[in-house]
């Protein structure tokens, strides 16, 4: 959470620089505020671990994620958590999180679950940036028609809500976590859309813009190498809040039966095929749904902390 | 005021419309076809044809929207293609339900995350201000079904303080109001439908007939899925009024008021408060999607057969006709919100005229 007002180190620090006549880029200078947010850093930190954990899920997880442990362990369907370290039998093979209805090991699904998120996270707000932002920036730069008729586009989408919106086009296009992938992408393009309009539309007039123009740099040129890098910013910030809520989306799809199917390791999926048994083994849809919420409470800290740190003066 | 309000109400008119324009369209230019996601997907084509037909989709568009919009007029939404039961009649048996739902979570984060966002920008850098805030990144990040099974399975499973699903309990009716005041009215009368859909709100409908066993058994099972849906509506209240209080409490009329010896309580409520919460009003507006969004989620896990359940199976069956009724109903739910909004602006700060 942000602070509001200025700290006594910030102000030493940018004294400092001054003096040093140290010339400090924006994302250098933001990368050390982001450094002294306590979210910004718990942020990082939950991120970068569950990066770890989806790069080295093989290496983290004991079993196979769609190992079918009957038969060949002592173990019976839907079983309890058993750790060593708490008292559980030794003699008893070691299942973390428990075992699951089709008899696999909890605790490597839900690392393995870890990629899946991931990479639907990034992915969904990478195509949702790039088609947003080109959009937007179009919009704001040529304006005219050409910006009527893309922004009244991007109205008419966030006119609707967007889980319904996602859930009619994986209705069309067939359930899976490509098109749901897709769907979330769809439907959140408007915001970066919107967010880069703005941006450009108030940096287009600025001194330096007009300076590339009266040196004749074609409209293109200014677009891509003067206008878009300068309007990046705020959808940085943007885009991390849409990894977070592009994982709470994916979760929702997977629990709704629209997105991953089974068998595939994914959290909303395996939340959604134990509910029903939430009475007699909890622990089954407890962890999926923790490991969720804690992924996405990183990407929310970190969005924060980013926002505080690119842009003081929209601090919270 | 009243005069207002009539305006604002009149130029909902052509939006309603639009929107009636915009989901025909929508439901329709979206590919797929109604008649293999009904019959199944190896229904043959003569089948498919005599399907069109008998739903009126094998006209031209515009033929089909005309008679629409003609129906729509006299409050006839259609008939479900999946049913082959009028859409009114489904809205006046689902809607209810839903709007109890989302009435009782908006309820609860205002109730509640108003107070704590005060609290927090009060106290401001103190332990209750990081807590507040941990709870509302949290309560952000977390997902609904998710908080909805772990209320299940905390305060019905193991406590057993309260039902884990469903409207009433077993063997509990709640008898509409109509009936119980032995008014005779006949199905195919006007007042029929409404009559219908009021007494739907079992809570409404057991209150007025002082039946406290279904009202206080319609309020229990309302808890949890209210909670479930609340969350998120109630962390980002809080983070608002929060900031917003904190930007207030920084100018210089407010400086004054301390200035002049007001106690810090009469500061914040007298002062502060009332420009501090315009943006909270306006979020509140905003809540409304994420509502629906949620609702979806939230009746699935409690097993209520609500508005968001059906529009979801109706979106995947492409049941047009429920899909077009749904929303212009819900269309029409945001601009009353949003009236109501603007009306509250104008009590909040008389600066701003309703003309």
């Amino acid at each position: 959470m942000a602070d509001d007002k200025p700290r006594l180190e910030d102000l030493a620090a940018a004294d400092e620089e001054r003096l040093l006549d140290k010339p400090t880029g924006l994302w250098r200078g933001a990368w050390r505020r982001l450094l002294r947010r306590k979210g910004g850093v718990i942020g990082l930190f939950i991120i970068g671990l569950m990066v770890l954990v989806a790069l080295l899920a093989p290496l983290i997880a004991p079993y196979d994620p769609n190992e079918v442990l009957i038969g060949k362990e002592d173990v019976v369907k839907r079983g309890d958590p058993c750790v060593h370290l708490f008292g559980c039998d030794s003699e008893k093979p070691q299942h973390i999180m428990g075992v699951d209805g089709n008899v696999r090991d909890q605790f490597s699904r839900v690392v393995y679950g870890s990629r899946v998120s991931l990479s639907v996270g990034f992915s969904t707000v990478l195509v949702a940036f790039t088609v947003g932002a080109t959009l937007g920036a179009v919009a704001g730069f040529w304006g005219g028609w050409l910006d009527n008729v893309i922004m009244r586009i991007m109205d008419v989408v966030l006119g609707f809500p967007s889980l319904l919106l996602a859930i009619a086009i994986v209705a069309d296009l067939g359930r899976g976590i490509r098109n749901t992938l897709l769907a979330i992408a769809i439907v959140s393009i408007p915001v970066y859309a919107r967010v880069m309009r703005s941006s450009v539309l108030a940096i287009r007039e600025l001194d330096y813009v007009a300076a590339s123009r009266a040196l004749g740099a074609s409209k293109m040129r200014i677009l891509v190498t003067r206008v878009m890098p300068n309007a990046l910013t705020p959808l940085v910030v943007i885009g991390t809040l849409g990894i977070a809520t592009a994982i709470l989306d994916m979760a929702a799809f997977g629990f709704l039966g629209l997105g991953a199917q089974p068998p595939a390791a994914e959290w909303g999926s395996m939340l959604a095929s134990e509910r029903n048994q939430v009475f007699s083994a909890p622990h089954l849809v407890f962890f999926p749904g923790l490991a969720i919420m804690i992924t996405v409470l990183g990407f929310n800290l970190l969005g924060d902390g980013l926002r505080d740190a690119l842009d003081p003066s929209l601090a919270d | 005021m009243a005069q207002y309000v009539a305006r604002r109400l009149l130029l909902a008119i052509p939006v309603l419309f639009g929107i009636l324009i915009v989901t025909f369209m929508l439901a329709r230019l979206i590919p797929g076809d109604p008649c293999r996601s009904i019959l199944g997907e190896k229904a043959t084509a003569e089948a498919c044809e005599r399907f069109a037909e008998l739903k009126g989709l094998n006209k031209p568009l515009p033929t089909q929207l005309g008679i629409y919009m003609t129906d729509v007029l006299q409050g006839d939404f259609g008939d479900s293609i999946r049913f082959s039961r009028p859409v009114t009649q489904i809205l006046v048996e689902r809607l209810p339900l839903t709007i109890e739902l989302a009435t009782g979570a908006l309820f609860l984060a205002i109730l509640i995350g108003v107070p704590l966002g005060i609290l927090s920008a009060m106290k401001h850098n103190s332990a209750t201000d990081v807590a507040t805030m941990v709870f509302a990144n949290v309560g952000v990040s977390m997902p609904v079904f998710w908080l909805g099974l772990m209320l299940i399975y905390v305060f019905a499973a193991q406590l057993g303080w309260l039902p884990p699903s469903g409207r009433l309990s077993a063997g509990l009716i709640s008898v509409p109001f109509y009936e119980v005041w032995g008014w005779t009215i006949q199905e195919g009368s006007v007042w029929f439908r409404p009559f219908e859909f009021f007494s739907n709100f079992f809570i409404f409908n057991s209150l007025i007939t002082g039946d406290w066993e279904v009202f206080f058994d319609a309020i229990k099972h309302l808890i949890l899925p209210a909670i479930a849906l609340s969350t998120i509506p109630m962390a980002i209240m809080a983070r608002m009024t929060r900031s917003s209080l904190l930007d207030v409490l920084g100018r210089e009329y407010v400086r004054t008021a301390r200035a002049k010896g007001a106690h810090e309580r009469r500061v914040v409520v007298r002062h502060a408060l009332r420009n501090a919460l315009l943006p909270v009003v306006t979020i509140t507006g905003l809540q409304m999607g994420a509502l629906l969004s949620g609702a979806v989620l939230t009746e699935t896990v409690f097993g209520l057969a609500g508005a968001g359940t059906m529009l979801f199976e109706a979106i995947t069956a492409r049941d047009f006709p429920i899909i077009q009724g749904f929303t212009v109903i819900i269309a029409a739910g945001y601009v009353v919100i949003n009236l109501l909004v603007d009306v509250s602006y104008a009590y909040l700060d008389p600066r701003i005229r309703l003309e």
